[in-house]
């Protein structure tokens, strides 16, 4: 079906909690929240380790790569957009559109490349693209 | 402690609409109660514990208590979404065996039919105080494309196929053909399953459940009381519940929380998947009832493809009859919720009420089984096993 379109993105309402992730977010940056004890990476991120309740004190910069662990290509939207996880080297799978691609030629364990996509009046959203 | 045979189901009512544009959601409440009660062969004042969820107006049981005028001493609006009313009959169990209360009614109604809700394919902002809301909203998820990508991920892992999903959906129109009040009768194959217009890859059009108004309501009893009444005697054996999310970004599509509520259920009652005669499997979707056959152990993982094909879960052809009421992929899926309905057909296998045409004979061992939330996000399961007493 050739290239995507761009979809609108409804902007991100950040908290206190996550407003670290997207000031990164801004800077171009995907972070990933990381414990200050038992050291393991989450997302989305949270103040607490889901895992063992300390504070999640560090943030990793994602190199930006990962890799389609599923996909749907929502035929029913105004502009057909794709959901997906995204596998990260960094240990996390995260919720994602998949843009700038051809959708008839997405394939589960496709390498995707980290972009960024502005939202409407909001900071701009993590997004993958085939590499 | 168990609730194995502390409670009964006597009552169960499923509102016959299927689009109410001329009734109020508390109205429809108010007649699946009215219709539940008179099953049972009980009366309003009977009634000291109530049962809601978030279908329901009003601050948790507040209106409804109100509106319907209930003395009640026990109340739970537990909101799991769609399997709700599987929690609040195990919710009911535990209650009624702790003696909290003893004649229990569980509701539910809805109207999206009505109102042109775009159940399955908008995306919902909800409140930005939700914790996982502004990681997900932006991508647009909606209930269409999540279970989507469960389907799509237990296709590459398992190899299941779009025609193996259909068999699911034209079984439950085999079932629906002879359901009157059925929203859709017509007997559909696997080619029609397959030409229908894709929603969100791979599911195809009918691959989803209907959008109806109307409900349903359960009478949960003491066995006193259950013992006092001219109904059939439906024995709750064993409950199970459990809720499952992403993992902390560990996310695993393949699996559903029943792999947990099942075998919680299994062992309270007593009972293995081979012994349960008839199943209500939650029907939102086709993925997701497959997804559940596996997870509840009535074939392996990765199993549920050829499982369900060749007609396996249409009564009277396979080994396990499914959702005779033709289910939420054609007969009803009231509020967009689909776990009340789902004890009430059942609740009709085991006294044996019901059609003849697909009536599991001496059915005296059944398993309903709901999911609610959404499938590649968050969702709750709920289990329970019944026995024809
Ligand atoms: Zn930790």
């Amino acid at each position: 079906m050739g290239m995507s379109e761009r979809r609108k993105i409804p902007a991100p309402e950040a908290n206190p909690e996550t407003a670290t992730y997207w000031d990164g977010a801004r800077a171009g940056k995907l972070l990933i929240r990381t414990c200050g004890a038992c050291g393991k990476p989450h997302h989305y991120p949270r103040a607490l380790c889901p895992f063992c309740f300390q504070p999640a004190a560090r943030w990793i910069e994602a190199a930006g790569t990962g890799e389609i662990y599923s996909f749907s290509v929502m035929r029913r939207a105004e502009t057909p957009y794709a959901i997906a996880y995204v596998r990260l080297p960094e240990g996390v799978t995260m919720l994602t559109n998949l843009i700038d691609c051809d959708f008839d030629r997405l394939r589960i364990g496709m390498k995707v490349r980290l972009v960024f996509q502005d939202s409407a009046g909001g900071p701009p959203v993590a997004m993958f693209t085939p590499v | 402690m168990s609730i194995r045979g502390k409670a009964y189901i006597m009552g169960a009512y499923e509102h016959p609409t299927r689009k109410a544009p001329d009734k109020s959601v508390a109205q429809l409440h108010a007649e699946v109660a009215a219709g539940a009660l008179a099953d049972a062969g009980l009366a309003k004042d009977d009634v000291d514990g109530y049962f809601c969820a978030g279908d329901a107006p009003g601050m948790g049981p507040l209106s409804m208590v109100d509106y319907l005028n209930l003395r009640v001493r026990h109340v739970d609006a537990t909101d799991t979404g769609g399997s709700s009313y599987l929690v609040h009959v195990a919710h009911a169990a535990e209650a009624i065996a702790l003696g909290k209360c003893r004649v229990a009614l569980i509701t539910l109604a809805g109207r999206p039919r009505s109102e042109g809700m775009a159940t399955g394919t908008a995306p919902r902002a909800g409140n930005p105080a939700i914790p996982e809301i502004q990681f997900e909203y932006p991508y647009a998820p909606t209930v269409a494309n999540m279970y989507a990508m469960c389907a799509m991920r237990h296709m590459h892992e398992f190899g299941t196929t779009s025609e193996q999903l259909a068999w699911i959906k034209v079984a439950a129109s085999h079932h629906a053909q002879h359901n009157p009040h059925a929203l859709l009768r017509e007997v559909v194959t696997v080619a029609d399953v397959l030409a229908s217009p894709l929603i969100a890859d791979p599911l195809h059009r009918l691959d989803c459940c209907v959008i109806t108004d109307g409900g349903g309501a359960l009478v949960v009893v003491h066995p006193d009381i259950a013992k006092s009444l001219k109904r059939p005697l439906v024995k709750i054996l064993g409950v199970g519940e459990a809720v499952k999310g992403q993992f902390g970004g560990n996310v695993d599509l393949t699996f559903s929380a029943a792999a947990w509520s099942g075998p919680r259920a299994f062992a309270e009652a007593g009972v293995k998947p081979g012994d349960i005669q008839y199943a209500s499997i939650y029907d939102s979707f086709t993925i997701t009832v497959l997804m559940q056959i596996e997870d509840l152990g009535f074939c392996e993982k990765g199993q549920g493809g050829r499982f369900v094909a060749d007609g396996n879960l249409i009564s009277g052809v396979g080994k396990l009859p499914f959702n005779t009421d033709g289910g939420g992929l054609c007969n009803n899926h009231p509020a967009n919720r689909g776990g009340m309905t789902k004890v009430i057909e059942a609740v009709r296998q085991l006294r044996g009420e019901a059609h003849p045409a697909v009536q599991v004979k001496n059915c005296a061992l059944a398993l309903a089984h709901g999911t609610g939330g959404s499938l590649g996000l968050r969702h709750g399961s709920a289990t329970v096993i019944m026995e024809r007493a």
